[in-house]
């Protein structure tokens, strides 16, 4: 348990804990080294040297080079830029763009809006599970397919999508292929090269770095226009003074990301299946969302039949858990997370859901403690939930029909 | 994001259960939205709320109004309940973010099916009482 705030936070995939050795790696270039990169004299010399360095670590975990790859304010800037951009670039071969139905809003919404700019928009529907039909991906593939737009990993229920089959097709119909991963970046083994991937978007506050800073790879000799205008910055493809610190955090958490990727990977799956088996053996009516085996290394996520996840969350927060739900009541809206429902959820099971995700610092002592204080809320939500009720009476009603 | 009192009723719920052979009963919500209420009702022969209870499965708001509504109702005659509104309920808590307050009307709902399930019983008009739609969703549309 984190003793200086109290807490146990499982809520790593909406954002993380800048490491110590990342900040130390940014500090300097606050108060020491803060020239602007693009400056002449030597001074300026010293930041830009410290950028280059990170764009190098940032290219290495992807197998990328380091000419490839372009900072930006985060993953939802790369998603927009990615997808706006290179569809703009390349609208003389057509008006037609493939994405997935579980995708982050920043690839949604963006779709979304090119739909009203006349773009034809094919969102592929996922299995139970959450992956994509390779065979659906193929047959929704036409003349005019400008890009295929599909995340590394979910968000939510942090199923797998295979990557590279995906890249194979991309690059055998030669279409471009865009994916977001803001969650897989750091957190599992992704090879630009190997896996066909034209263009992929990454956040540095998942992994460990600070918040405000992204990047986006654009393979060399991928067409894209700038997205923001302004400056010659990022070889004249995004304007706007570097974010020196930011980006020098990145390239930090990138290399640890890249130097600890397996052995964290390994540490967290079996903690992962740990709490996955805790639950479902001990909590009743429950399920897991998402790939039991095939889904990022730090995330679990379930559905808790008969209760409401915003509940759910303030009764753990009590307990100083920190975790989310795909409930409507924590977003405001009325319907649940679109992924739960593209996974073929009913509304009233989707409501119920809870994310936990791991850290390299979570413990079996903290999760030990989660579970046990989720079977006790549970129970109590359980206890005065309508529908619980009515279940509980149509089954004592089913014995006796029995009888 | 909720008020001390929201928080207060969210934690200690009044008035959560069942009545056996409730005078009373209304479920009202819609577990698309995620949020349903069952409020059963004890009334005397004199028309006077004796008891009052909920379940209720939703948020902390949707679990809060129920319990400041039931807590509300309780010795209020048939009459009188019905001023128990969507805004009574609010201001008991001392008010609720812009996009809980479908949970208050929703609340409000709940003891007017309730208030219908008796007068339908006892073969009863309630002045001002009209028939409730189970979903406040199809309403708001």
């Amino acid at each position: 348990m984190n003793k200086i705030n109290n807490l146990i936070y499982l809520d790593n995939a909406a954002t993380t804990k800048v490491s110590e050795d990342v900040l130390n790696a940014m500090l300097p270039y606050f108060t020491q080294v803060y020239s602007n990169p693009s400056s002449v004299y030597s001074f300026a010399g010293k930041a830009k040297k410290a950028v280059d360095e990170a764009r190098v670590q940032a290219a290495k975990l992807i197998n990328a080079g380091a000419e490839e790859i372009y900072f930006t304010g985060g993953g939802s800037e790369s998603d927009n830029w990615a997808i706006k951009a290179v569809c703009e670039a390349y609208r003389e071969k057509g008006r037609h763009i493939i994405t997935s139905k579980i995708e982050h809003h920043a690839v949604l919404h963006t779709c979304q809006y090119l739909e009203k700019q006349g773009w034809e928009v094919t969102y592929l529907d996922v299995d139970e599970s959450g992956m994509i039909s390779l065979d659906a991906l193929k047959a929704a593939i036409r003349q005019d397919t400008v890009l295929i737009s599909v995340m590394a990993a979910n968000n939510e229920i942090g199923t797998i999508e295979p990557v590279a089959e995906i890249g194979k097709i991309a690059r055998e119909n030669g279409v471009l292929f865009h994916t977001d991963a803001v969650q897989a970046y750091g957190h599992l083994a992704l090879d630009v090269e190997k896996m066909n991937i034209d263009l992929l978007s990454a956040s540095g506050h998942k992994l460990n770095g600070p918040k405000g800073v992204g990047i986006l790879y654009v393979r060399k000799g991928v067409k894209i226009h700038p997205l923001l205008h302004g400056g010659a910055q990022e070889r004249n493809r995004r304007a706007g003074t570097l974010n020196v610190p930011g980006i020098v955090g990145f390239g930090k958490a990138a290399e640890l990301a890249k130097a600890h990727m397996e052995k964290t990977m390994a540490r967290e799956t079996q903690l992962r299946d740990y709490l996955i088996t805790r639950i479902l053996t001990e909590i009743p009516y429950c399920r897991l969302n998402g790939h039991r085996t095939g889904r990022l290394s730090n995330n679990a996520n379930f559905c808790f039949r008969f209760v409401e996840g915003e509940s759910l969350l303030i009764l753990l927060d009590q307990l100083g858990v920190c975790a989310s739900s795909g409930s409507a009541c924590t977003s405001g809206a009325l319907d649940p997370s679109h992924v739960l429902l593209a996974i073929g959820l009913p509304h009233e099971i989707a409501h119920g859901s809870l994310r936990l995700t791991l850290s390299e610092e979570t413990t079996v002592e903290e999760l030990d403690f989660v579970v046990d204080g989720l079977k006790k809320i549970v129970a109590r939500l359980r206890a005065m939930s309508p529908l619980y009720e009515d279940f509980i009476k149509g089954q004592k009603e089913g014995d006796c029909n029995v009888q | 994001m909720y008020s001390e009192k929201v928080m207060d009723h969210f934690n200690n719920p009044r008035n959560v259960g069942e009545i056996e052979n409730p005078s009373g009963v209304g479920t009202v919500g819609n577990a698309k939205c995620g949020d349903i209420m069952r409020i059963y009702l004890d009334i005397d022969n004199q028309g006077v709320i004796q008891d009052a209870k909920f379940k209720t499965f939703g948020c902390g708001a949707a679990v809060a109004t129920s319990s400041m509504a039931t807590e509300l109702v309780k010795g209020k005659t048939v009459q009188e309940a019905l001023s128990v509104t969507n805004k009574a309920v609010m201001e008991a808590l001392d008010g609720l973010p812009p996009v809980k307050v479908h949970c208050s009307l929703l609340a409000e709902e709940a003891i007017h099916a309730a208030l219908w399930d008796y007068a339908k019983k006892h073969h009863i008009g309630i002045a001002g009482l009209e028939e409730p739609v189970a979903d406040i969703g199809q309403r708001e549309e």
